[in-house]
Order: structure tokens, then sequence, then C-alpha cells
């Protein structure tokens, strides 16, 4: 495993909310290269919240949240849109614009970061399609395909632009067990031969077995459970409880 | 009270959006070809309803203004009626309401649409910016197509004023047109097609706010494209007074 000690996200004691609801009551947590990290925790408890606190995409009301060493809070619109490059997101109903085509889609945050030669565009786009199983494909628009196919076809997307930090929204949700299975191995993968951090939020605990390094459970707006995933499910009662469906703690 | 500041708050996000226009437009200029692309979707596709309105309205005010004209024996001036009606109040007003009813409505569900889908998150994520890719374009090409669909909202009105005034009233077409000649002059067009403009810009940029502002499941989709028809309408209505007032006093300085 082809990890680092110098963490790429940190989360120092995050809270969030909207309006008058409390999502999240002080976050700590730091994320490394080449690791996968399952999120886990009831429907509801922020996670995927804590995906959009890292892109930039909602901002935090107290704490630091730092992406590659660049606070949130402080950074200009500029600045975000230039580590943007290096952050990837995988969405949970994929989020492809239906009136692009595949090779579009994937090409389109090229094209916002100033990369207009068609032909590197083509190399790129062809290259992360074979990456994903889905050569080919460029010429198709997104109603056309599979959930599992759009699923894949929004990872090529994601890693278009090689990023450094990959984050998935329930990425099998929905899916067949090839499909999750396709899936999975491609997490693990581009994590290990890029040596990515990736943080994936997820309900599927088989496939939360099979690809992560570590564990986090949010629940009550607190990560509540981080660890091995082998020894927290062995042997943290809050994550046993969880995982077999007998937790009965309340969001 | 939390009713009250709900409206400011969302009158001041409005505002924001605006201005983010402005400022795009600014920064980035105009994108020629996404423009082209909606002045066909605002514009072209919206003329067969705007023209069936404007016909139908040209003949019923013919008909309506004749039958008190011809009290006073004027019947002959039915043309100046129509005219000043259509250039001045109802080609720009229902113009507006029915490109509000028909592409503000496709605008916030569209919008709306990729909102819940989480597509504008993902073009933020891409480096995109939602203002840039999905609102200028609509709004510059509602700016432009609103005078263009109010100038032949116009000619087509008169034209079913006239074959209503020929055909019913016995009314000589010369006569129509020259009593409309008489009445309507340049400025009277100008100042309906200025409203148009503002029009424009007022129906498609709260369609946008109201698609972006979506907030939840698919459901809430449905209830948008309502808002945004009926906020639309009614914006028209209101802004339409102050800017006739505005019309009237830049005329007499």
């Amino acid at each position: 495993m082809n990890t680092s000690h110098t963490p790429t996200v940190e989360f120092i004691d995050v809270h969030t909310s909207f309006g008058d609801h409390v999502v999240h009551r002080g976050l700590n947590f730091s994320l490394f290269p080449g690791e996968v990290t399952t999120l886990l925790g009831p429907s509801g408890a922020g996670k995927t919240i804590i995906l959009k606190l890292i892109m930039g995409l909602t901002s935090a009301r107290a704490g630091t949240v730092r992406i590659m060493g660049r606070e949130m809070a402080t950074i200009s619109d500029r600045e975000l849109r230039e580590l943007r490059v290096h952050l990837g997101m995988l969405f949970q109903g994929a989020a492809l614009f239906d009136s692009f085509t595949v090779f579009e889609n994937i090409a389109y945050g090229l094209r916002e970061r100033g990369e207009n030669d068609q032909a590197t565009l083509t190399r790129i786009v062809k290259e992360k399609l074979s990456m994903v199983g889905l050569s080919g494909m460029e010429y198709k628009f997104p109603p056309q395909l599979s959930g599992g196919q759009k699923k894949r076809v929004g990872l090529a997307r994601a890693l278009a632009s090689s990023p450094k930090i990959m984050l998935y929204d329930e990425p099998t949700t929905g899916l067949d067990p090839t499909s999750t299975r396709k899936i999975d191995d491609l997490i693990v993968k581009i994590a290990k031969e890029e040596s990515i951090t990736s943080l994936v939020v997820t309900h599927d605990i088989q496939s939360a077995r099979r690809i992560s390094d570590r564990w986090m459970l949010l629940s009550k707006g607190t990560i509540c459970a981080d660890g091995s995933s082998r020894t927290l499910a062995e042997q943290n009662s809050l994550v046993s409880d969880f995982v077999s469906g007998t937790w009965k703690d309340e969001l | 009270m939390s009713q009250a500041k709900s409206y400011l708050r969302a009158l001041g996000s409005y505002a924001l959006l605006v201005w983010s226009i402005a400022i795009d437009i600014y920064r980035h200029g105009l994108d020629i070809r996404e423009i082209a692309k909606h002045i066909v979707a605002i514009g072209i596709r919206s003329l067969p309803i705007v023209l069936l309105t404007a016909v139908f309205t040209g003949m019923v005010l013919a008909l309506q203004t004749a039958y008190g004209l011809q009290r006073f024996g004027a019947k002959n001036y039915v043309g100046n009626l129509v005219g000043l009606a259509l250039a001045r109040e109802l080609g720009p007003v229902l113009t507006a309401v029915m490109v509000c009813g028909r592409v503000g409505a496709g605008i916030a569900a569209e919008l709306a649409s990729m909102v819940v889908t989480e597509q504008v998150d993902a073009i933020r994520a891409l480096g995109g910016d939602p203002i840039r890719r999905l609102v200028t374009p609509r709004f510059v090409a509602g700016v432009i197509s609103m005078p263009l669909l109010a100038g032949s909202a116009l000619l087509v009105g008169i034209g079913g004023g006239a074959v209503v005034a020929v055909g019913e009233l016995g009314i000589s077409a010369h006569q129509y047109y020259r009593s409309y000649l008489y009445a309507v002059q340049i400025r009277d067009v100008v100042d309906g097609l200025i409203k148009s403009f503002a029009f424009g810009g007022i129906v498609v940029s709260i369609a946008c706010y109201k698609g972006l502002a979506c907030r939840g499941g698919t459901e809430e989709v449905g209830r948008t494209t309502t808002s945004a028809v009926v906020t639309g309408s009614l914006a028209v209505f209101v802004s339409n007074y102050f800017i006739t007032k505005l019309l009237i006093i830049l005329n007499f300085k």
C-alpha cells in the first residue's frame, strides 16, 4: 500500500448547520494518499455533506477544513477552481449531463480548465473509458446507458483530470452484483495504482468490506468510530451493531 | 416576520444572481453559439403561440373598440386604438406572459431537475460555473428574443385588427392603416420594445433563479415550475407600471 503520512484532507472541529438544523458537531479526522476510507452512518447523518465540504460545494459554520494544505474558509474562487483540478467526485446518480454525449461529459471538466486540443481530449477520453471498461461508448448519450454504465462514465469523468483525491457518493447503490464488483475493483485499483486519497460514502456493507482500508462511523454529528475496517467490524460494538442492522442509536 | 425575512432573503439572492450575470458578461463576454441555441428555444419556438395570441388580441380589440367608437360616429378610428394598445401595452405584456408560461416554465423545470440530480454541483465540481454555463446564455437570449417577438406580435396583431375592421366592421383597409399611422408614433413602438427588452430579462432571470434555488427531491420540480410562472407573470405586470411611468417621465423631459 502506497500511503503517505501527510494528510491530503483534514477536518478540525468542523461544525455544519443549515438554518436551525445542526448537521455536524465537531468533526475531526484526516485522510491520507493511497488509503480507501469508507464513511458509514445512518441516512441523513450528513455523510454527503462531508463530501461537499471537501469539494467546496458547501461551507462549514465553524472549524477548519484543509484540503491539500489549503484552508477552505479563506480560499478564493480562483484558488478553489485550481484546487478542484485535484479533486474528483462520483455523484450518487452519476450526475451526467443528459444533453451531452459520453465524450462531451468526460471532456467537460478538461474544456473548463482550458484544454481545447481535440487530439488531447480524444486521447484522455479514450484512456479513461478504457480504464472503466467502456471503450467505444464515446458517442452514446446518458439515457442510452444502464445504471452501472452511467456510474462508470461518471467515474471516467471524475478521473479525467487525474485527481489526487477521489470522493464517491453511494457508488454501488442500485447496481447489480456484477456492476457493483466492477466499481469496487475500480475504486481499489485507482486508489492503489495512482496513490489517490479515496473517501467512499456507502450503505453497501459488503462493498465497504471489499474496498476499505479504514472505516469511519458518523452519528449524531460526530465521527464515533474510526479505525481499520477489519478490527472495527469485530471489536467496536457501535460498528458491529450498525453493520448487523441491530443499531438502535437515533440520529 | 420569518415570512418577511425569507422574502427579503429571496430578493437578495435574486439580486445576487442578476449581479453575477452582469459580472460574468463583463469578465467572459458572450458565448454566441450557446446564445444562438437558446434564441431558437426561447424565441423561434415561442413564435407560434405569441403570434396566435397577438392575432386574436388584435381582432378582439378591433371588435370591442368599434362598438364603443361607433356611438360617437368614430368607428374609423379603430386603427388608432388597436395600434396604440398593441404597441405600448398589450404587445409587450401579452408576449412576456406567454413566453413566461412557455419558456419560463421550461427553464425553471430544466434547471431544477439539474439541481436535484446534482448536475449543477457536477458543473462546479468539474471547474465550471453554473452562471456562465446555464444562466447567462439564457438571459441574453431572452433579452434579445423578447423585443423581436413583441415586434412580430405588434405586426400580426394589427393585421388581426385589420381583418375584423375590414371584414366585419366595413372600414376600408386604407382608412384603418391611415388611422393607425396617424396615432402610432415611432416613440410608441420604441417604448414597447424597451419594455419587452426588460421583460425578457425579468422573465428569464426569475425562471433561472427559481430553478437554481430548488431544494429537495423531484416533487419540488413541479412546485418550482409553477412558482416561476406565477412570480414571472406577476413581475411583468408590476414592473410594467414602473417602466411605463419611467418612460413617460423620460419622454416628457
